[in-house]
């Protein structure tokens, strides 16, 4: 069984460079163009803010574990985290108001990661942690 | 995060550059509050060199856009922006609430 390359953070903000390195490098390999690496980029971002922002209640509230691995037709991003759980389908999408007065700042994160990636799972386990899966196919 | 600001007879552009993230989306607001905070409610914010927004960018953005437009006093356009950025903007739907101009020159001149 091959190792998948790993890094571990102390989940603040700043560090998400590590994640960010880490899944650059693991997409150039796999063969994604710019666009599509950008695409990558901001998902794993999204996710790696729900979990500081989410499961951990603010930043420095535990770690962030980022697996990568290239396949044969894409990419696999694991994140594991040890915080809080959610059920994620019961966020809603963002609303769109006519008005710019009545818009949110809520919602569009884990919207974005449904939209940019290819699939998207969650376990939630007391024992292992929350696990997000997120994988992109090369086209 | 450095900010470049130039102040014309009716707006003020505001060039950013690099990257926005959760890391320093708190910067991006400092700079954006700044301006409105000494009466600059129309803005052209120049995104030539800015090369990645998250989500904790837009809401600066459209957190800027709210005060502009209150009191219909003014209003915060966005010029320059790259695809990739302009892409995910669409994706959620948020370019519903920014004018978008190729260039500094037509932002400056919709004022």
């Amino acid at each position: 069984m091959l190792t998948m390359p790993k890094v571990t953070i102390h989940a603040r903000f700043e560090n998400f460079i590590k994640i960010r390195k880490l899944v650059e490098q693991t997409a150039k390999n796999a063969g994604f163009d710019g666009h599509s690496i950008y695409k990558i980029q901001l998902a794993v971002d999204e996710a790696c803010s729900n979990i500081v922002e989410h499961a951990y209640g603010g930043e420095g509230g535990g770690e962030i574990e980022c697996s990568c691995q290239e396949t044969s037709d894409g990419i696999r991003i694991v994140l594991r985290d040890w915080g809080s759980t959610f059920d994620p389908n019961s966020v809603p999408a963002p609303r769109l108001p006519d008005s710019v007065q009545d818009v949110e700042p809520r919602g569009a994160g884990l919207f974005l990661i449904r939209k940019l990636m290819d699939d998207v799972r969650f376990e939630f386990s007391s024992d292992h942690g929350n696990r997000l899966s997120l994988f992109k196919r090369r086209t | 995060m450095e900010a470049q600001v130039n102040e014309y007879k009716r707006c003020v552009l505001v060039k950013v550059d690099g990257r926005i993230d959760s890391s320093n989306a708190q910067d991006f607001q400092s700079v954006m509050e700044a301006q409105t905070d000494a009466g600059q409610y129309k803005i052209v914010l120049d995104m030539e060199n800015i090369n990645f927004i998250s989500s904790r960018g837009w809401w600066v953005l459209v957190q800027t856009q709210k005060t502009c437009k209150r009191y219909n006093r003014g209003e915060l356009v966005l010029a320059n922006i790259q695809d990739d950025i302009r892409d995910s903007l669409d994706l959620v739907g948020l370019n519903l609430y920014f004018k978008m101009f190729d260039d500094t020159t037509s932002g400056v001149a919709y004022f």
